[in-house]
């Protein structure tokens, strides 16, 4: 009862303030966003227009050649090719208007992974191509990719959070409660880990994967090694926390009625830590993220034609491509944007449990 | 008498890291090991390296044999310091040597940067403390706080491609070896200022909060209080009571900050061509350059742990309150 109650008056406290909310809404948008990303994307993450490398953002007009207001179209781009400086340029062919659907018929998909439909927001009349954020080498659609790379981006943290916490939380657990020489080898042993720079870690870790593997193997071993990195620190803290408790008297009484070690630690021990293992995974989402987004920026993360931010960043590191096609450069923002509203909501949380500490 | 204490104090950290570092060294070796990679398949295709070159290797390495024993003849060498050859046929620990000494330069312009910037910026914060000076800041360092580095290192990529103020890469002009002294100084600092613009914004953001946080909780204090109530200066109360004591907990987070420099610098040095150590790790994992790995990650674990150790004597000279035993 009174946990619930804490529990609703933090989410109360992260609305009030005003940064927070924010970060909130931004949050549920982009989260909504990649949950009907099938529904948003004109089209899917494989699809490619192999004419049509590097195509700029499409223009939508709203406005026609005679002034009047009209159906929102769009033009397509023709590619030229210089021959003096060989450089590729696009230019709009205004020779036939495209115009645009709501809610039209396009490309098939499963929403949910079952429900067949066929139902997109935005769709353009056949011929047409509509790339709202330009396309990339392979003539892909940036913007669709974008929504289908945050399904990756965005829940591939999570989902490292729920491998590196429970096995912080054990291992300090049994760590804290057996004590003396268990104990001594086990932080030594962490210690180590964490002595170990966590970024050298996480790439040595990713460069042993095999290279023919599945994406969906891929993805499961990448939130293994995320999940390795973070939870060594973590349990040394939790270990300190059973130190303190374990000998209170909840905990001899459990001992004194003959419950198991496996018990007393998982039972007893482990959910007294519980209220400082939340507030934790919440501040260390944004760091999975960026962890995320580091490997696959350097190609050894999530790999093509799998989209994520961080692997769509990589082909920002030509000149050529950050110089004459910026829209490339977006992930770059959204990830920016998630890291800040979730470090925005942390710090939130951060006053409520601890009014002394003035992060604000 | 002091000094005499705090160089048993030393010692004994040193002694204590040596069991460290040989755990380190199997949890790399084995994590390394892991892969069914042939360490050598790399410089059997190379065709510069003699013959002479590999068998030495798989003699220095002991293929043939089990596990353990090729690590323990791993650590002989190790200690022995002689790290085995590269996939390109140099030696190891000659590349460290070079690279090494990059990334110290890079973080400790850095963390000198960040000190002398970030900490009067978190003083000034708390001192005012949601006035909109305060506040603007806070913005300020939430956003240094969420940028990925990498991505930072690009659009500044781009400034320089744009503008041409800055060279785009690497640490030297290729004509370096031509420059007079004074001019090759110039020159490495003109290389600096980019990724050391990265790695600045993203340490200082974290430092000027946790000064901020230190020396609010350190002003609302009694002792503070009681400076105060005694009638002390504004200006003595602060700077004469309250920031000594919220600086100490700072010197314990040097060895922290040198800690995420280190892998920040990674991905920085990659971006900015920046030959040091994270870029060379990064390119020996790549190869899957074994020898040039697993020793680039022992160099890393060491500079880590000597990191700490710096800073844990630097808090007992500032703070005399922490025992040297």
């Amino acid at each position: 009862m009174t946990d619930e109650k804490k529990k609703d008056s933090i989410l109360r406290q992260i609305v009030r303030d005003k940064y927070s909310l924010w970060a909130l809404i931004i949050l549920l948008l982009l989260y909504l966003a990649i949950f009907f990303a099938d529904f948003l994307a004109p089209y899917s993450k494989e699809f490619s227009d192999r004419h049509r490398a590097y195509a700029p953002p499409s223009k939508i007009f709203t406005i026609d050649e005679n002034g009047k207001l009209s159906r929102p179209y769009t033009y397509n781009y023709k590619r030229y090719f210089d021959p003096d400086e060989f450089k590729i340029t696009y230019k709009l062919d205004r020779s036939k208007k495209f115009y645009l659907n709501f809610f039209g018929r396009g490309e098939k998909y499963k929403f949910l992974g079952f429900i067949p439909m066929d139902r997109h927001l935005v769709t353009v009349e056949p011929e047409g191509r509509l790339f709202l954020l330009g396309t990339d080498i392979n003539g892909r659609d940036v913007f669709s990719r974008i929504l289908f790379g945050g399904r990756i981006s965005l829940t591939i943290g999570f989902l490292a959070l729920f491998i590196s916490f429970p096995l912080g939380m054990l291992y300090g657990g049994i760590s804290g409660y057996l004590g003396g020489f268990v104990d001594n080898i086990m932080m030594r042993i962490s210690e180590a880990i964490m002595s170990i720079p966590s970024f050298y870690l996480l790439i040595i870790l990713a460069a042993i994967l095999p290279a023919n593997m599945t994406s969906i193997q891929r993805f499961a071993l990448i939130v293994v090694i995320l999940a390795l990195i973070g939870w060594a620190g973590f349990s040394r803290v939790v270990r300190g926390m059973v130190l303190s408790i374990k000998n209170q008297e909840f905990v001899q009484a459990a001992e004194a009625i003959g419950a198991s070690k496996k018990r007393i630690i998982i039972k007893h021990l482990l959910p007294q830590t519980l209220s400082y293992v939340i507030v934790a995974m919440t501040l260390s989402v944004p760091s999975y993220i960026l962890s995320e987004s580091g490997l696959s920026f350097l190609g050894l993360g999530i790999q093509q034609p799998d989209a994520s931010w961080g692997n769509m960043l990589k082909e920002a590191q030509e000149y050529v491509n950050i110089l004459y096609r910026p829209w490339l450069l977006t992930p770059g923002f959204l990830i920016f944007i998630a890291v800040l509203s979730f470090n925005l909501i942390g710090d939130t949380i951060r006053d409520i449990l601890d009014p002394k500490s003035k992060m604000r | 008498m002091l000094n005499a204490q705090l160089f048993i104090y030393i010692i004994k950290r040193l002694i204590q890291a040596i069991p460290l570092l040989f755990l380190v060294s199997i949890i790399s070796f084995f994590i390394i090991r892991l892969s069914p990679v042939d360490p050598l398949a790399e410089l059997r295709i190379n065709p510069s390296i003699s013959q002479e070159t590999l068998r030495a290797e798989e003699k220095r390495l002991g293929l043939d044999k089990p596990l353990i024993i090729q690590y323990g003849l791993w650590l002989k060498s190790f200690v022995k310091g002689d790290l085995g050859v590269s996939v390109t046929g140099e030696k190891v620990s000659d590349k460290l040597k070079e690279r090494i000494p990059n990334t110290l330069l890079l973080t400790s312009v850095v963390i000198f940067l960040t000190w002398l910037v970030g900490i009067p910026l978190g003083i000034y914060a708390a001192l005012n403390w949601k006035k909109p000076a305060d506040r603007i800041m806070t913005i300020l360092t939430s956003i240094g706080m969420a940028v990925p580095s990498f991505f930072f290192a690009l659009l500044l990529l781009i400034f320089a491609v744009k503008t041409g103020w800055f060279p785009t890469g690497g640490l030297t002009c290729y004509d370096f070896s031509t420059y007079s002294p004074v001019h090759k100084i110039l020159d490495v600092m003109h290389h600096l200022v980019l990724p050391v613009t990265v790695l600045f914004t993203l340490s200082l953001s974290g430092l000027q909060r946790q000064m901020r946080g230190n020396l609010l909780d350190v002003l609302g204090s009694d002792y503070v209080k009681f400076a105060r109530a005694k009638g002390l200066s504004e200006n003595k109360v602060v700077y004469k009571h309250a920031l000594r004591n919220a600086i100490n907990p700072m010197v314990t987070l040097l060895g922290f900050e040198f800690a995420s420099l280190l892998s920040g610098a990674a991905l920085t040095e990659y971006v900015f061509q920046y030959p040091g150590l994270g870029r060379l790790i990064l390119e020996a994992v790549m190869k899957s350059d074994i020898n040039l790995v697993m020793a680039s990650l022992m160099m890393g674990t060491l500079m880590l742990i000597l990191g700490n150790l710096i800073a844990d004597i630097l808090l007992k000279m500032v703070d005399p309150r922490v025992s040297v035993s």
